[in-house]
């Protein structure tokens, strides 16, 4: 099984928004790529259009060689957090890992692992409803690891949480890269990632404006944020006057 | 491996059950159609007597196919054993109608139109007891009728002095045959049917009846029915049996004479015989049909908490999907199941069966218990084949089980509780409510029961309306106008509309 992601020229207007434009990248294994860009640039179409939830006009997205809808059991071929707030309140944790676990024809002990492996254990019982923002990105995390997958994509994996989880995840990342996984990780606060990828894409208005390793776009700037702010420039629709 | 669709369905079952207000909703649905149903059964009482003293009212006879039948008539008969042929010349039907609409003031001479006169072979006098009769009637021609529901129709037009008809009914082993002529030469057929199990000695002879004059008078919330007494005389001339008839004499009864005449029968005009020569004139007045409701309830009358079931399952089968839609967990079962015709397949199974399983405990506890309560309270319990019984549970909580499904398509179409909730329970249940609640003209009631989702509800009749038979059928009395079989098709029909919108837009848009 290749753990890679590959994007090849997608294209997707929404009514008469371009949202996106041309995308094409590759997130190869090994290593946590980050995938920047401001609002509207299309990184959550771009995930969602690789996760089979939105299809794009043209172009192809495929998980390890194939396209997701065709993925048998795609929990077990990569694992996606997209939307932490997007569980039944009235459930529990645990049953929020165990109704998805039971999809991929996985067992109770499966959810169990996960639950330990991102320290929800005391809390796992209790109502999904009653967590916090960082909770509910753990027990999103923990979904996504549910089929112990080869490709991950994280949507905005940081928001939310507190520095010691910020401090966790980052950790995590990093030991799942070293197994050899793909990882797309999204967000918009370069600073967040500046430890963790090792690679990065820069989007903005639904196409690739950077891709390169993190330590060559570092070097052509003072910092990760300049160099964003640069990259990006043109790609934003609106920015206060500087 | 065990094929993916096995997981899916595990998967969905696991999201219903630990969501405990759907299991508590779902048990309630249950609970609520049995509480009900009990509840209205225990309110319902009956007794039979004068006031003075209150009686258990005494159940109407069973035929042999197993219905309550009312049997009651004037018949002029002798036994005739092994078989023969019974021949005669009807030369005069005419009546009384009481009291009739619009004056309600005078007794007027006319007959009902199915007052009957004419020819029988019967398995005893007892009422309820297996018989093949050829008869003339008020507006519906010569007929042929068997064992109380089995009716056919032989050539119209009525007998009268100038055209006379003429009738005649063979006995064969245990296949009878019908015969009418207009001169009593040349014989047309109208039936041969069979009557397993006749008995050697049967009584042959003739017979006449006259069910009363039904009025209904419908308002807003409710119909008040009217039956007046009639009568119908005959006259019979030619009497001619083939056969072995041991007495060689003819004494008249009253079948079924239950002391039920008014003093005004008994002392102006008595049901009976009057026999000049060979001229017999019969005056009788009754019916021989199934029961129908009057009097007695249907095993359905027990179900009638099945609407509040109905709303509680509607709203959880809706929520079962809007909540993901709601919440966005939607992306994350379209993840877990990126087949999305799958996805809903597993979903429309899962809620379906659940509901099919609740509603059939449900049923399969308040039918038994809920005419236990009725017969307990003096009301007869219309009797019913075991297999009508089945259908008629197992129906219901079909019902109930299609309705879900449907719900849930709703609510993929919608995406929100309150749009599916409401559209739901306005297409299936407001209907019902509407029709069986007599809030509607009964014309407009019945459409509503034959084109809405509510016509399912006729999976619930055990008692089939009778052409036959005068009576009330409406959806407010229990009737409804398509076939059980047929309404619930009409339901499923929706939900397999409804199901297959909700595929085509869960497959068309993004999520």
């Amino acid at each position: 099984m290749q753990a890679t992601i590959e994007v090849n020229d997608l294209h997707k207007r929404f009514g008469s928004t371009v949202a996106l434009d041309g995308m094409t990248f590759t997130v190869r294994p090994g290593r946590v790529t980050g995938f920047v860009g401001p609002n509207g640039a299309g990184k959550s179409t771009t995930m969602r259009v690789i996760l089979g939830l939105d299809a794009a006009a043209s172009g192809s997205a495929l998980v390890g060689g194939r396209p997701y809808r065709t993925l048998r059991f795609p929990y077990r071929h990569v694992g996606a957090l997209l939307d932490a707030a997007a569980l039944q309140p009235s459930r529990s944790a645990r049953h929020h890992l165990l109704w998805q676990a039971h999809s991929q024809g996985l067992g109770a002990r499966r959810v169990d692992e996960v639950i330990d492996l991102v320290g929800l254990r005391q809390a796992a019982r209790r109502k999904a409803g009653g967590y916090s923002l960082g909770m509910r990105q753990r027990l999103g995390v923990a979904a996504a690891l549910l089929g112990d997958p080869p490709v991950l994509m994280l949507d905005e994996p940081f928001n939310g949480l507190d520095p010691e989880g910020i401090v966790w995840i980052r950790g995590l990342l990093r030991s799942l890269a070293a197994e050899g996984r793909a990882i797309l990780v999204s967000s918009h606060l370069m600073s967040e990632l500046q430890d963790v990828a090792g690679h990065i894409v820069v989007v903005g208005r639904g196409r690739v404006v950077a891709d390169t390793s993190m330590a060559d776009l570092i070097g052509q700037h003072a910092t990760l944020e300049d160099a964003y702010l640069e990259l990006t420039r043109d790609a934003v629709e609106f920015r206060g006057a500087s | 491996m065990r094929p993916r669709f096995v997981h899916l369905l595990r998967a969905e079952w696991t999201k219903l059950r630990t969501v405990r207000g759907w299991t508590i909703a779902m048990l309630a649905a249950g609970l609520v159609t049995v509480a009900l149903g009990l509840l209205i059964a225990s309110g319902d009482r009956a007794s039979c007597g004068d006031g003075a003293s209150e009686e258990a009212c005494p159940a109407a006879p069973v035929g042999p196919g197993g219905e309550a039948v009312q049997d009651r008539f004037y018949f002029v008969h002798q036994p005739l054993t092994g078989d023969g042929t019974i021949t005669v010349r009807l030369t005069s039907l005419t009546g009384i109608i009481t009291y009739p609409p619009p004056g309600h003031d005078e007794i007027v001479d006319d007959v009902v139109p199915w007052a009957k006169a004419g020819i029988m072979i019967k398995d005893g006098a007892e009422p309820g007891s297996a018989y093949a009769a050829v008869m003339m009637t008020g507006d519906h021609g010569a007929r042929m009728q068997h064992d109380f529901t089995h009716d056919t129709a032989g050539l119209p037009g009525g007998a009268s002095n100038t055209s006379p008809r003429w009738l005649r009914l063979t006995r064969s082993g245990d296949t009878l045959t019908g015969e009418e002529s207009a001169d009593g030469v040349r014989w047309t057929g109208i039936g041969t049917i069979r009557l397993k199990g006749l008995p050697d000695e049967v009584q042959v002879g003739l017979f006449v009846a006259s069910p009363c004059d039904l009025t209904v008078n419908s308002s807003l919330g409710g119909s008040s029915e009217e039956c007046r007494f009639t009568q119908a005389t005959a006259v019979f001339d030619r009497v001619d049996v083939q056969g072995s008839t041991p007495l060689g004499t003819w004494s008249g009864i009253e079948v079924a004479d239950d002391d039920g005449q008014t003093d005004w029968e008994k002392d102006h005009r008595p049901n009976g015989l009057v026999r000049s020569g060979d001229t017999f004139t019969v005056s009788g007045a009754g019916d021989i049909a199934p029961l129908g409701d009057s009097g007695a309830a249907p095993i359905e009358r027990t179900l009638t908490g099945t609407f509040a079931g109905l709303i509680i399952v509607i709203v959880v089968a809706a929520m079962f999907v809007t909540t993901e839609y709601r919440r966005g967990l939607i992306r994350y079962t379209l993840l877990a199941s990126p087949r999305r015709g799958r996805a809903l397949a597993a979903k429309a199974a899962v809620i379906g069966v659940v509901t099919f399983v609740v509603g059939l405990a449900a049923t399969a506890v308040t039918l038994p218990l809920g005419t236990r309560i009725l017969r307990a309270n003096g009301i007869n319990i219309l009797p019913v084949s075991q297999l009508t019984e089945l259908r008629v549970v197992v129906g219901t909580a079909a019902l109930l089980a299609v309705a879900a499904v449907s719900a849930l398509a709703l609510g993929i179409l919608f995406r929100r509780s309150i749009a599916a909730v409401t559209v739901g329970v306005a297409v299936v249940v407001l209907p019902y409510f509407l029709a069986v609640g007599a809030v509607l003209p009964e014309s407009a009631a019945a459409w509503l029961m034959r084109v809405t989702p509510a016509a399912g509800f006729a999976i619930q009749q055990s008692i089939p309306a009778y052409p036959q038979v005068i009576g009330h059928y409406a959806p407010s009395t229990g009737y409804y106008p398509l076939a059980p079989w047929l309404g619930f098709a009409v339901l499923c029909g929706y939900a397999a509309v409804v199901l297959g919108l909700a595929a085509l837009r869960l497959r068309r848009s993004d999520a």
